[in-house]
Formats: C-alpha cells, structure tokens, sequence
C-alpha cells in the first residue's frame, strides 16, 4: 500500500479552509502533508500518482446519518458492505443508528460494532448510542457508559422520544458529555397509520396521509426543549418547509439547533410514490415541490446545517411487499452525491455549498473529537473524495454493493460519479475505468 | 349463443377494450365506460331468460382471493362467472395471514401454476391489486383495496342511475358518509366526475378527504358539505356509505349516535332532494345508521337493484376482460 500519493491537476474545493482552485495534493503516512499549485510538488519519490484532471477534489464526505443493520439484521447490510458502499459513494467517514437487534444502548454492542468495523471497514465507522434502553422511549440508555465506549451522538432513530419530559432529561443528562441528542421528530399520534405524505396523491392512492404537522409539532418541542436547556440538539432529517420555517426561527432566536436533511428529500417528490412504488416509501415521507424548494433555500441560507443519506438499505422481498407492508427506507450511498449534484447542474445549489454540507459541516457536530475531519488543509487526516461532476451514468441497484437494493432511483441517469476515494491516506474505492 | 352473436345482439361497435386488468377506473375513457354498460345490457338480457347461463368464458378458470370477509361481492363476482361458464374456485384468505407473511407474489404465482385465469381480489390494502397485477401473467380484477379503489361498485352504480335517468351528465350526486376511508367514494367520484356529474360528498369534515389542493384532477371538482340539508338540496342521486363502527373508536367522529342525528338519511331530510331522487348503498345497510329504514325500503331506494345489476356488470366485465369484443 502507498505511503504516499500524489493528486494532480484537479480543481480542489474546501469549504472548510475556504479553498476553490486549481492545485495538487500530495498525501503522505495518512495525512494532507502539501497543498501547492499546480505542478509545484515533484512526482519523484511519490508511490502514486492520480491524474485529477476535470475531476473535483475534496474532503472525504462525512455521514451523520446511516442504518448499517449489524448486529441482528445481516441480511439487510453488514458492516462490511455498508462500508463498501459507502465508500463507493465517496463517504470517509460515517455514523450508524442504533436501531440495530440488539440495539446500540449499552457498552458492549458499541464495542461490538467498532471491533466489526475495525476487521471489515476501510472507513471510519462512528457508532450513535440510544436515548432509551432498548429504545423503547420509557427510561435513559446509560449514556455516560456509551460516551465512553465510544457513541458520537445519541438518538432513537427510528422512533422519536414522544415523552417530552423524557426527552428533557436527556438533554440535561446529555449536554455534559458534550455529544448531541440526534432526534427523529415525528408525533406518533398524528403520522398514525400514515403510510405517504398527506396531500392530492394521497387521496389519488387511497393511502392514509402523514400531515407535516406530525413532523413539525416535534420540531417546535425539541427547539423549545433547547432553548430551555441550552442545550444543543441536532434534528434528523427534516422534510417540511414548516419545519425549516420552525428551525430558522429558532436559530434567529439563538437557540442551539443544528439540522439535517437528506439527497432524497432535496431532489423528490412525492410524485416518486406513484404506482405504489414502494422502493420511495420512506420515513419521512417524500414531501411537495414547495417542501423541496424549502429545503433547498433552508440548505442556501443556513437554516439546515448539513445533508445526511439516511441510507436505509431493506432486502428487495421486503420491498416487493403491499404497499403498507413494506418497510420505510432507501439504500442511499452510492447514489447521494451524484443526486445532489443535479441540483448543481440546475443551478439550484453551488458545489461548494453543496461540498460544505457534506463535510465541514458534519464535522462540526463531531467536534474534533476524532482529528480534523472534513477539510484537506495541510495536516488533515487524509480523507478525500475525487468525483468527475459531469459524466453521465445509469442507475443500476442491481450493481449496488449495498445489499439493498432498494432505491427509487434505479434506471435513472444521473450527472457525476465518485472516481476515487482516499481514506487515512489508503485507496479505499477506485471506479473501474 | 357464442360471443359473436352476443356481440351481434347488441350492436357493439369495434369500442376498443385494451385492459388486461380492471385495477380502478381513475383513467376510464366515456366510451370505455359506455362500452361496460352496452355489456352489462346485454348480460340483463341473459339474466332474463329462463337458463341464464352462457358458455362466453367455457374453459376459462376464475380464482376469487379475498383477503377481508366479504359475502355480496364474493358471491356475486363467482355468480357472473358461473353464469358465463367459466370454473370458480374461491380462496378465503383471513387478514391476519398477510401480516403472517403469506406472499401475495407467492399466491398469484401458486394460483396461476394451477391454471387461474383471471384473478378476483380483495385486499384490505392499498395498491394490492397493483402489486398483483405486475407480477401477474393472468389478469388481476380489484373487488376493492384497502382505501382506494372497488371499480366495480362504482360501474354497477352508475349503470343503475342509468337505468332510471337519461345520463349522467349533469345530474346532482350526493355521496353521504365516510368518504375520507371510502373505497366506494373514491371510485365512484372519478366515474361519476368523468361522466359529467356535479358530485357533493357530505359527512362530519373529520371524515371528508383531508389535504387537497386545488390542483387534484376530481377533487378540486367536487362540493363539500357538512350540512345534510345543503347537500341533499335539488340532488338527483343519493348514495350513502357503510358507516365502520371502528371510526367511532379511533375518534373521528364522538360516537354512532352523533352521527345518526347529523348525517342519517331520513324521508324528512331526503324531500329536501329532487322527488324522483334515487337513493343507493353499496351494501350491506346498517339499518337506521346510514339509512333509515323506512327509505332503505322505500319506494326511491334502488338499493337491491343495485344487487341485481351488480351480476350483469361483473359479467360484462369478465367477458371484456377475457378479450370478449376482441374476438
């Protein structure tokens, strides 16, 4: 394995450290040890060297948000698939939900997973730990064992903390630690038996509907939550423009909110469920156009921090079920940036806008705890991702090395691709040419 | 009689019918519609005479697979279908057995290797006919899904308006009751709106369709009303709903009693409609819930004519869909 690499000609973009420009990158033992103009470094003693010319070169993308199903549901995703498709999409670094069997709420499964991850991964793997035990909502998961054992965050993904007091003395117990409280907002009572986003095509399908209010009834909670403990909390997933609305709000007022949003609720719609096409049956559900768009403006203006895949793989007899059977979710690594890239090609979004909210930012809510992430400045760990914006490619799930194949994606052609990804200084995925 | 001089009877020009499956009737063309009804004639026809029986689908092998108990629409799906010769068998297939993980997939399949040809289903969800019918090499016939969709019920009734009114074109139809969870609504908004009718749901707003805009092709058409007398002003056709008990105990409405004093379909509220107004139920009544009884049997009902006509129209659409005007 090279100890050293030499990227050339590529146009490096680094939110992080402000950086948009034509220069080469020379990686060495694992971390950024020169940027320099092009040309500048010297190909001599160099063990590799990749030619970037017409590719992006940027910090590995970080994943705040991903269901990697091990322990207890391998037949969904290993660590090791997972991993492999994450890389593939281009991710370095990536978080896994403990909505496992059994679930991430105590020392020994978090220490079972990082030794999994540890002999399958090429990426770093940070587990989520459990609010509740058992994530059952009733009573708090030991969090200061699980900080210890390694958590980055703690969350019921999944399932939202609907007793607010609960949810409160999570918080309190939480802010200490100094790691956030991830939180799925849905009130349960009003999502019911909802099975796609409440609206016109609802009404068409004959599905029972999931208003927003479920979504942003939970939102307005948690932001008051943070504001009375001062306490930061980070919001999965959002999916409304109520709930952009809410957050905007809410930060405006200082409030320590962070959120998240993910490729498929920048980039569909609710049309996508058509048919019963339950590969787009997904929690929260596929909103409106005029949802899409606040999502968009929300990721512009800094409402919404950060975008997450929320990749979600299920098996494809899972998915080929009634529509109210099948499980909620699609397997989202391998598609995600270049998903998001059209919304570059649109002229909707500026790539490097779109590079911070998958690096940087992310990184932010880890808080340095595992070295300077998401940037490629001299010094950095030497996570980076290469990706031609333009070339044209088609779906195609049955070629996904994530065991799910569930993506409603598939067939579609998309604009840009992953080439190579660096992690810790080592080629951990190479495109076939 | 062979098809060709069923065909011959009743005049029916080359009205193209092209579907493999009868999933909904959401993109029904008006001829497609009038075609069912030219067909469902001449099923009458046969119904009238002494032996009603006819050999148009002699060989064919029907499956009814109905996953919610169902008396009348079971029974008269397989009464069509023994009345055109085909061989029934009938699977009773409880609810819970989906939830066991009984594979729908794996049921059409199993079906179909032992020779179905058309597959009639009912399924308490959504989209479960859809999902038959593509993986399906037979055809797949909804006899109602979930929420969504019972195309049947909605062609029976309007080839029972059509027996009493010209057309349908400008009548006034009040569909009264349930119509946020009503697969019966649902189908009979897009066939009535598509034939022209100016279509008012009426019932508590907590079970009205929630969430629509102004963009939905039929909804955006339709009057909404909470007040029973408002509705039911000047109408043509009355339909009223199945009331489900369970919508008490899920809190869309307080309690049956409530509803009763709003919403039940009285002689005194129905003057209220045109005196040649047609009242209609899909079936079965809960007798002075949705209807009182005296105009449940009363001269306007039409509700057991709807039975008989129920026969006729599922045999013209099982006639059609095994390729009937094609041939």
């Amino acid at each position: 394995m090279s100890s050293s690499i030499l990227i050339k000609n590529g146009r490096i973009i680094d939110p992080a450290a402000s950086i948009d420009l034509q220069a080469d990158v020379l990686i060495r033992n694992g971390f950024v040890s020169r940027l320099a103009d092009k040309g500048q470094i010297e190909d001599a003693g160099v063990d590799s060297v990749i030619d970037a010319e017409g590719l992006i070169v940027c910090p590995g993308l970080i994943d705040l948000h991903c269901h990697l199903r091990e322990p207890g549901q391998e037949d969904k995703e290993t660590i090791k698939t997972g991993s492999e498709a994450a890389a593939k999409g281009g991710f370095t670094t990536i978080c896994c939900m403990p909505n496992t069997h059994p679930p991430i709420d105590n020392a020994a499964v978090v220490s079972y997973v990082n030794t999994i991850a540890a002999r399958d991964s090429a990426i770093r793997i940070l587990p989520i730990g459990c609010i509740t035990k058992g994530r059952k909502g009733d009573e708090l998961a030991p969090m200061y064992e699980l900080a210890q054992a390694g958590v980055v965050g703690f969350s019921d993904d999944g399932s939202p903390v609907t007793d607010a007091s609960l949810m409160l003395r999570a918080m309190q117990y939480a802010g200490p630690l100094g790691l956030p409280i991830i939180e799925h907002c849905e009130d349960l009572s009003l999502s019911g038996s909802g099975l796609m986003n409440e609206g016109d095509l609802a009404n068409i399908l004959g599905l029972p509907g999931i208003p927003a209010a479920a979504e942003e009834i939970m939102v307005a909670r948690n932001i008051l939550l943070a504001k009375d403990t001062g306490i930061h909390i980070h919001l999965a997933h959002l999916s409304t423009r109520g709930s952009v609305e809410i957050v905007r709000f809410a930060k405006q007022h200082g409030v320590k909110v962070t959120a998240e949003v993910t490729p498929h609720h920048l980039t569909l719609t609710e049309t996508a469920v058509a048919g019963y096409n339950t590969y787009a049956r997904v929690n929260p559900p596929l909103r409106s156009d005029d949802d899409v768009q606040s999502l968009i403006e929300g990721l512009k203006d800094g409402t919404i921090d950060l975008i997450s895949t929320d990749h979600a793989p299920h098996t494809t007899s899972e998915k080929e079920q009634e529509f109210g059977l099948a499980p909620t979710g699609i397997s989202g690594f391998e598609t995600a940036l270049s998903s998001l890239l059209g919304l570059v090609h649109q002229g909707k979004m500026e790539m490097g806008k779109l590079i911070e909210a998958m690096t940087v930012a992310p990184a932010g809510i880890l808080q340095g705890r595992f070295g300077r992430l998401g940037t490629i400045a001299q010094g950095s760990i030497a996570d980076v991702t290469i990706f031609d914006p333009n070339i044209e490619w088609r779906v195609d799930a049955g070629g996904f090395i994530s065991k799910g194949k569930n993506t409603p994606l598939h067939g579609m052609t998309l604009k840009g691709k992953v080439m190579i990804t660096i992690s810790c200084g080592k080629v951990v995925y190479r495109r076939d040419p | 009689m062979t098809e060709n001089n069923l065909n011959e009877s009743r005049g029916i020009e080359a009205v193209s019918w092209n579907r493999k499956h009868l999933l909904d009737i959401d993109e029904f063309s008006i001829s497609e519609f009038d075609l069912v009804m030219k067909t469902a004639d001449a099923m009458s026809d046969v119904l009238s005479r002494p032996i009603r029986k006819v050999p148009a689908l002699r060989g064919k092998t029907i499956a009814t697979l109905f996953y919610e108990p169902s008396t009348r629409t079971r029974s008269s799906f397989e009464l069509a279908a023994k009345n055109l010769s085909a061989d029934v068998v009938n699977l009773a297939a409880s609810s819970s057995s989906i939830s066991k993980g009984e594979n729908l997939i794996d049921t059409v399949h199993t079906l179909e290797a032992m020779g179905v040809d058309i597959l009639i289903m009912r399924h308490p969800m959504a989209g479960a006919g859809h999902l038959a019918a593509r993986y399906a090499k037979s055809s797949v016939i909804n006899a109602g899904d979930g929420g969504h969709a019972h195309p049947t019920q909605a062609l029976l009734d309007m080839y029972t308006i059509l027996k009493h009114k010209t057309g349908i074109d400008g009548l006034k139809i009040v569909i009264l009751g349930d119509s946020r969870h009503s697969r019966v609504a649902r189908s009979n908004i897009w066939g009535l709106t598509a034939m022209g009718a100016s279509v008012t749901i009426c019932g508590p707003r907590s079970l009205l369709p929630i969430g629509l805009t102004r963009l939905h092709p039929v909804y955006s058409k339709i009057n909404y009303e909470t007040d029973i007398l408002r509705a039911l002003d000047g109408a043509d056709v009355v339909m009223a709903l199945r009331m489900q008990k369970e919508r008490q105990s899920t809190g869309l409405i307080p309690d049956i009693r409530e509803y009763v004093a709003q919403f039940r379909l009285t002689s005194q509220r129905l003057a209220a409609a045109k005196p040649d107004a047609l009242v209609m139920h899909p079936g079965p009544v809960n007798e002075d819930i949705e209807i009182s009884s005296d105009v449940a049997s009363g001269p306007q009902s039409v509700i057991n004519e709807q039975v008989s006509n129920g026969l006729a129209v599922r045999m013209a659409v099982l006639y059609l869909i095994t390729g009937g005007s094609r041939e």
